[in-house]
């Protein structure tokens, strides 16, 4: 567990966390249950357990982690895809190093390059575009993963590699959309937030706009935030502040970086390459309608969709993983039967164990592993013990 | 991947396609401009900048002071050295030295 003084400004935290324990009994929630407050972005979600933020909370605040983790969303049948194209004798598949680890149904694209394939770590999709430029006779493939952040330069890539005349280039479009995603959770029956976190990065690019469906339509107060341990408690400050003031509104904590109006140029190379999928499958929370994008017909030749055959099936998850319900926060990560038994970060059976931002690699790595295992062998006990 | 690193422009590669050389905690590489320019502010005005950068691509100014807060937090955190670590491991950097 971390402690306060390791925040950049131990003061303004400390008169923070006080600010919050003397809302909360304003608010009448709170007399017959926590409030629940969702980060949805899995960067905020690794900032909130390096810093030990939820110890730091009253009892009656309780962070729900939200799907906000592209690499841990990505369904096991679309790795299965990767590796079919990585393993064409013709193509160069490029990736962020996130996606490597990411357990196919066979395999893993790391499993997969030790295999033989062709399989190459980029920092940026121009790195791609550059390769797919000294290899002519190649078939370079970008795989298109995240939310909103990362859609600009995979579209300005394209845009770039149209302008080029760039023939053996193409992008496999995984980017999913926060908003629909946002809806999705607020519509679903079985979550009962009282307030979001906003991901910092994605209103860099979309702007404050998007959001506001949220507190018009669903009443929720939102705020966005930056990802330092000081953001996300004076958000937490702000959203319970909007609680017991009775307000929904949209805040921006996250000024420094994000405007009212987002990326300008980046939006426009979103909306030229991009048009949103009817739906897209996610891992865990199943089909989510106009959660995805796919490319326009215009750069269909940049699609490897449309370039090439891949299985495209859909894959359940090994039985064993539980990946989805903690998605959903229906179980905490150490709840899960697998967890830092047969699934830990070294070999992972499910996803939210392979990326650094993945809520079981967080409790994992962060969280206080001695008093969670006693936990869940308390838990297993009273289970035996109801089947016996 | 949405993190994203704070760096400074030091350099214009090629203005017609917007490119420049971002240095980032010693290491120099090149990155798109596209998304942080205007005609308000167009290429040549983006020398000194302060900018965050995601996978390649500036996607926002930021002043000096927040950029350094930001990257002294991103080295505590680890992410940094990651981030540092997959800009040099990919196949086409500009590297000047570790300073």
């Amino acid at each position: 567990m971390k402690y306060v003084d390791e925040f950049r400004d131990p003061e303004l935290a400390k008169t923070l966390l006080a600010e919050i324990e003397r809302l909360l009994p304003q608010i009448e929630a709170t007399k017959h249950r926590p409030l629940q407050l969702m980060e949805f972005c899995g960067g905020h979600t690794h900032t909130i357990f390096r810093y030990g933020i939820e110890q730091l909370l009253p009892k009656t605040i309780e962070l729900v982690h939200g799907p906000g983790c592209p690499v841990c969303v990505l369904p096991m049948g679309r790795v299965d895809d990767c590796v079919a194209l990585a393993e064409r004798p013709e193509v160069i598949f490029t990736t962020f190093g996130d996606a490597m680890r990411v357990p196919g149904s066979k395999k893993s694209l790391l499993q997969a390059k030790a295999d033989g394939a062709d399989v190459r770590m980029v920092y940026s999709p121009l790195d791609a575009l550059d390769l797919a430029k000294k290899n002519p006779n190649r078939e370079v493939i970008f795989f298109a993963l995240g939310f909103e952040t990362t859609m600009p330069s995979t579209a300005l890539t394209v845009l770039q590699a149209a302008e080029d005349g760039v023939q053996n280039f193409s992008l496999f479009c995984n980017h999913i959309t926060t908003v629909p995603t946002i809806k999705a959770i607020l519509d679903s029956p079985s979550m009962q937030l009282d307030g979001f976190v906003a991901p910092g990065h994605v209103s860099m690019v979309v702007g404050e706009e998007p959001f506001h469906f949220v507190a018009a339509r669903y009443k929720k107060p939102i705020v966005i935030t930056g990802f330092e341990p000081l953001d996300i408690l004076q958000s937490i400050w702000l959203l319970i502040k909007q609680i017991a003031e009775g307000r929904c509104e949209v805040e921006n904590q996250y000024a420094r970086v994000v405007t009212a109006d987002g990326n300008t140029p980046g939006l426009k190379a979103i909306a030229k390459v991009f048009e949103l999928r009817d739906y897209f499958e996610w891992r865990g929370l199943g089909s989510i309608d106009h959660s995805g994008v796919k490319m326009k017909e215009a750069y269909a030749q940049f699609d490897a969709e449309k370039k090439f055959s891949m299985p495209n099936l859909t894959i359940a998850d090994p039985k064993s993983c539980q990946c989805g319900e903690v998605l959903k926060g229906a179980i905490k990560p150490w709840e899960c039967k697998v967890f830092a038994s047969a699934c830990t970060p070294e070999t992972p059976m499910g996803a939210l164990m392979v990326s650094s931002e993945g809520a079981c690699a967080a409790y994992y790595n962060f969280g206080n592993l001695p008093q969670i295992m006693a936990l869940k062998l308390e838990q297993e006990k009273l289970e035996s013990e109801k089947i016996s | 991947m949405c993190l994203g690193i704070p760096g400074q422009v030091v350099e214009i590669v090629d203005a017609a396609k917007k490119l420049a050389k971002v240095e980032v905690s010693g290491v120099r590489r090149q990155v798109s401009l596209a998304c942080i320019v205007s005609d308000e502010h167009p290429i040549e005005a983006c020398i000194g900048d302060w900018v965050l950068v995601h996978v390649g691509f500036a996607m926002s100014r930021i002043n000096e002071e927040e950029a350094k807060k930001t990257l002294e937090l991103l080295m505590e955190l680890g992410e940094a050295q990651k981030e540092l670590e997959s800009m040099q491991s990919s196949h086409d950097i500009n590297l000047v030295g570790n300073s």
